[in-house]
């Protein structure tokens, strides 16, 4: 096998080992969470601190029965769990962690797919996530589910638009899709001759729509609506139990994990830290170090999923759409054009 | 070994043959809608096969074009689809007959 | 390699844009016709355009056939009974019509391109930048006009939609 096929292979090893264990970690991180918030203990009794509770659901769910339901669409309702580890199994590859590595006399770049189109693509493969909610709606054959596969349909399309002109923003004063290229901007600049050029610094407004789109593409409180548990029973997973609706939530975290990762590297420097020269380490410890750090600001996104959802309640429908397209879409224009005329007038 | 530009071609212009059976036998207006798009698509593809074989990128812009217009077909399309169904209660074009006589 | 590619994706169109027409049920045609075009999207990247099929992914299965499966389950449309006001004449003569057109097309572009061979791939031409630079230049004037184009197929959409709702309510209420 030629050298840049196991470059590849290692760098999606490294990248899935860490990706499969974000579901268990906020398997536990979302009892544990909520119970301090609450003032409760939360789960305590399996390992220290209640840790390997996670491990228990894990098994839980292994070992609980495959259920079918009899007028499912048999062949779509096995395919809609697997369709929703697509896009975050895909995403990752433009993502970069690391500055270039010398590696036994060779130079190794620290991103699976260096494509001049990166972003393009990671929007292209998260798009495709929709398809797993929708279908497992309408294959189940259940009226909340199909609530659910509906209302899944429109939010996600209505947010993609939010969430794209505030991607595109935030390419704009790299000048390139390449998130590498953004990485390395927000990494030399600076801001007033002491802030980090980071995206979040320079759009404040960007990133905002950004984190609210960002929670609405992945369903989570405030906006699970397509889920629901007061309104639709569990949405489009009603019918799913066992591993099936464990595919689910391992689609659901690890998107989560995938679009904060984006979030980090257009808004918060991605791998690189203000101060820290990773380019001084030799062979793969700038790698590691900067999957380290990358890993460290996706855990904080990680964790304001959880807080948010343990702060507030749930939209109404009509108050989703509103703001998405009356909000969220008109500030992302108004924002893209300030971007825009600051990087022309040359001031960032 | 490279891909004949001939073979994309043939294949697309079967793509397009099929799209039309679809368009002319189907009566089901979501399902002609489909065939349509499965044309437009098929025509996207020469399209490309063409800007590759002259190496002139003219033919990925019609195509880029094409693809936003399908987009506002669909949008329109679609609306046209969700009004007709409020009024009529079906989608069969062969009982949407308000411009025949 | 490169044929072998090919090869996958042409049967993966072919197969499933087979099933988008003949398939009852308006769902499983659509999901076909996503298959369809995710397999264009591979033809796209294997002519040297990674671009388009970014945006084929991205614009039509991504968000199009979305609006398809939503407009779908919105109206709760049902799998289409047998043909019968169609009949299997129609239906013949559409195959035949059809096979007659493809294999006299597929004629003329083999004896047209039997032979030509595409030039090698160049940097300029898969690159990003390349279809940039000749987006917003050359066909400047008609990437202003499709925008405005999409603006005014959304105004419309949302109009057409809610005109007829209020119609529909009152007649309902007569």
């Amino acid at each position: 096998m030629s050298h840049e096929l196991l470059d590849a292979l290692a760098k999606m090893g490294f990248w899935l080992a860490l990706l499969l264990q974000v579901t268990p970690i906020m398997l536990w991180v979302e009892r544990r969470a909520p119970a301090m918030m609450q003032d409760r203990l939360g789960p305590n009794r399996v390992g220290p601190f209640g840790f390997f509770q996670a491990i228990a659901d894990v098994g839980k769910f292994v070992f609980k029965e495959d259920f079918e339901p009899a007028t499912a669409n048999r062949g779509l309702y096995l395919l809609a769990p697997m369709l929703a580890l697509v896009p975050c199994m895909t995403t990752y590859l433009v993502l970069p962690f690391g500055p270039e590595l010398e590696v036994a006399g060779r130079t190794i770049l620290s991103v699976v797919i260096d494509s001049d189109s990166g972003v393009f693509v990671f929007l292209a493969l998260a798009s495709l996530g929709v398809y797993s909610l929708v279908l497992a709606g309408w294959a189940s054959n259940n009226k909340w589910s199909m609530m659910g596969a509906i209302r899944a349909s429109a939010q996600m399309i209505s947010y993609e638009l939010a969430l794209t002109l505030a991607v595109v923003a935030a390419l704009v004063p790299a000048g390139s899709l390449n998130l590498q290229r953004v990485v390395e901007q927000q990494m030399d600049d600076r801001l007033l001759g002491f802030l980090p050029a980071w995206g979040v610094f320079v759009q404040p407004l960007g990133f905002l729509v950004f984190l609210v789109a960002m929670f609405a593409e992945t369903n989570r409180l405030p906006f699970d609506l397509p889920e629901a548990e007061s309104e639709l029973v569990a949405g489009y997973h009603t019918e799913y139990g066992s591993m099936r609706m464990a595919f689910f939530f391992m689609g659901e975290y690890m998107n989560m994990a995938v679009l904060s990762a984006l979030a980090a590297t257009l808004y918060f420097g991605g791998w690189s830290l203000p101060g820290l020269d990773l380019t001084q380490y030799s062979g793969i410890v700038p790698g590691l170090l900067g999957m380290g750090i990358l890993w460290a600001k996706i855990g904080l996104f990680l964790f304001l999923y959880v807080w948010v959802r343990w702060t507030f309640p749930r939209f109404r429908y009509d108050q989703l759409m509103r703001l998405g397209w009356k909000i969220l879409l008109p500030l992302s224009i108004v924002n893209l054009v300030v971007v825009a005329v600051l990087v022309i007038s040359g001031r960032i | 070994m490279s891909v004949p530009i001939a073979w994309y071609l043939v294949l697309a212009a079967a793509l397009f043959c099929i799209g039309t059976v679809g368009a002319l036998t189907r009566r089901n207006g979501i399902a002609i809608f489909l065939s349509i798009e499965l044309m437009l698509n098929a025509a996207n593809l020469t399209l490309a096969a063409y800007s590759r074989l002259l190496d002139d990128r003219t033919g990925q812009m019609v195509v880029f074009f094409a693809l936003a217009v399908a987009a506002a077909e669909a949008a329109v399309g679609l609306a046209l689809f969700i009004a007709i169904y409020r009024l009529r209660r079906t989608i069969d074009l062969n009982r949407i007959n308000l411009l025949r006589w | 390699m490169e044929l072998a590619i090919f090869i996958v994706f042409a049967v993966t169109a072919l197969v499933s844009s087979i099933v988008v027409v003949a398939h009852r049920s308006p769902v499983h045609s659509t999901l076909s016709l996503v298959v369809t075009l995710l397999a264009t999207a591979g033809l796209f990247i294997l002519l040297g355009s990674p671009f388009l099929a970014a945006l084929q992914v991205l614009l039509y299965t991504g968000a199009i056939l979305v609006l398809f499966l939503f407009v779908i389950m919105l109206l709760n449309i049902q799998r289409e009974r047998a043909s019968s006001a169609r009949s299997p004449l129609q239906t013949w003569g559409a195959l035949v019509g059809a096979f007659v057109l493809a294999g006299a097309v597929s004629r003329l572009l083999w004896d047209a391109h039997a032979e030509s061979v595409a030039p090698p791939l160049t940097e300029t031409f898969v690159s990003l930048r390349g279809v940039a630079d000749q987006l917003f230049t050359t066909y400047l004037l008609p990437f202003e006009m499709i925008g405005l184009l999409l603006l005014l197929a959304v105004v419309v959409a949302g109009w057409v939609a809610k005109r007829v709702r209020a119609e529909a309510d009152e007649e309902s209420a007569e």
